[in-house]
C-alpha cells in the first residue's frame, strides 16, 4: 500500500505566530438527526463523547466531535483510527437515517501557535469572522471563510487554534497565514 | 455590508460568508398552473424601498438555506427566522410594525 501524506508535509512559518501544517488528521464527517437520542447514544458508544452543544467542539481521550450544523458533527481522531471509526459508527447507527464519511484525505489542518492576540491578529486579516475571545472563545467551533475559500477554526486553548480547509487549498490557505503573520505586519488590536 | 444572524449557528455572519437567495416566501407553480401563476412564480418580484423579505443561505458555515427581513433604504435588519416556514413569524412581524408602522409586503403587514 502507498504511503499516505499530508496535503504540505512540514509546511511551516514563524512570524508573528506559528504556522504548521499539522501533518496526517483523521476527520470523520457524520450526519444524521443530532437531537435523536438513538443517534446521540450510538455515538456516545463508540467514541465515549456526548453531541456538542451548538457551535461548540468537545474534546475527549484523543478524539473530539465538533457542531458543523444542525445535523452534522465532525468527529477528529488519529489518522489510523478514522476507517475503523466510520465502521463502527455505520455499524452503531444502522436503523438511524445517517451519514459516516472518512473526509481525512480530503481536508488540510494547520495548527496555529503563540500569543493568543497575534493568532487572533492573524486570522481577522482573512475572515470577516469576530475573532474577540468572547465571540470566538476556546471550545467554540467558527466555519467561515478564509480570503477566498472555506475554512473552520477553533482554539483548543488561548495559545493554540486550529484552521482545517479543504486539501485542494491547502497551499493558498498556508500562504495566507504566513503572510497575514509575517513579522513586522502586526496590527495589534486584540492586545 | 450586512451581518445577518443564521437562526440555525446563532452567529453573525458577514454578508460575505452567505450567499444571496432572492425574494423570499414564493409559491412555486409548476406543471399544471396557468400561465398568468407560472409568469408570476419565475418573473414577479416585489422590489421595495423598505421592509423586505429575502431567502440567504449560509455558504461558508452550517450551508443551511433561511430567511431575513430588513429595510432595503436603511438597511436595518428587523430579524431572521429558518426557512421551515411559508411566512414570517408573528413576532418579528410585530417588531417591523413598531418600527415601520403600516408597512406592508404581498400579502403580508
Ligand atoms: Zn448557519
Amino acid at each position: 500500500m502507498s504511503d499516505r501524506i499530508s496535503a504540505l508535509p512540514g509546511a511551516a512559518s514563524s512570524g508573528s505566530i506559528r504556522v504548521e501544517e499539522a501533518g496526517l488528521q483523521g476527520m470523520v464527517t457524520i450526519r444524521g438527526d443530532l437531537g435523536d437520542k438513538g443517534v446521540s447514544d450510538a455515538l456516545k458508544k463508540v467514541v465515549g463523547l456526548t453531541v456538542p452543544e451548538k457551535g461548540q467542539r468537545g474534546a475527549g481521550d484523543g478524539m473530539a466531535l465538533l457542531w458543523m450544523s444542525p445535523d452534522e458533527l465532525m468527529l477528529t481522531a488519529a489518522h489510523s483510527e478514522a476507517p475503523d471509526l466510520v465502521t463502527k459508527l455505520g455499524d452503531a447507527l444502522s436503523g438511524h437515517h445517517h451519514l459516516v464519511c472518512n473526509v481525512s484525505d480530503a481536508r488540510a489542518v494547520f495548527r496555529l501557535t503563540g500569543e493568543g492576540a497575534a493568532i487572533r491578529d492573524a486570522l481577522a486579516k482573512l475572515t470577516p469572522a469576530d475573532l474577540r475571545p468572547s465571540a470566538l472563545p476556546v471550545g467554540m467551533v467558527r466555519r467561515t471563510r478564509l480570503a477566498q475559500v472555506a475554512a473552520a477554526v477553533w482554539f483548543e486553548d488561548e495559545g493554540t487554534a486550529t484552521v482545517v480547509c479543504f486539501r485542494s487549498v491547502a497551499a493558498y490557505v498556508f500562504g495566507l497565514l504566513a503572510n497575514a503573520s509575517k513579522p513586522g505586519a502586526e496590527v495589534g488590536y486584540f492586545r | 455590508m450586512l451581518i445577518l444572524d443564521c437562526p440555525y449557528c446563532g452567529i453573525a455572519c458577514d454578508e460575505t460568508e452567505l450567499s444571496p437567495g432572492g425574494e423570499a416566501h414564493l409559491t412555486r407553480f409548476g406543471p399544471g398552473s396557468s400561465e398568468d401563476e407560472f409568469e408570476g412564480y419565475l418573473f414577479m418580484r416585489e422590489n421595495p424601498r423598505g421592509v423586505h423579505f429575502e431567502r440567504w443561505r449560509h455558504a461558508h458555515g452550517c450551508g443551511k438555506w433561511f430567511h431575513a427581513a430588513r429595510d432595503t433604504m436603511t438597511m436595518e435588519v428587523f430579524g431572521t427566522y429558518p426557512a421551515q416556514t411559508t411566512e414570517p413569524p408573528a413576532e418579528l412581524r410585530k417588531t417591523i410594525s413598531e418600527k415601520r408602522p403600516g408597512w406592508s409586503w404581498r400579502d403580508f403587514s
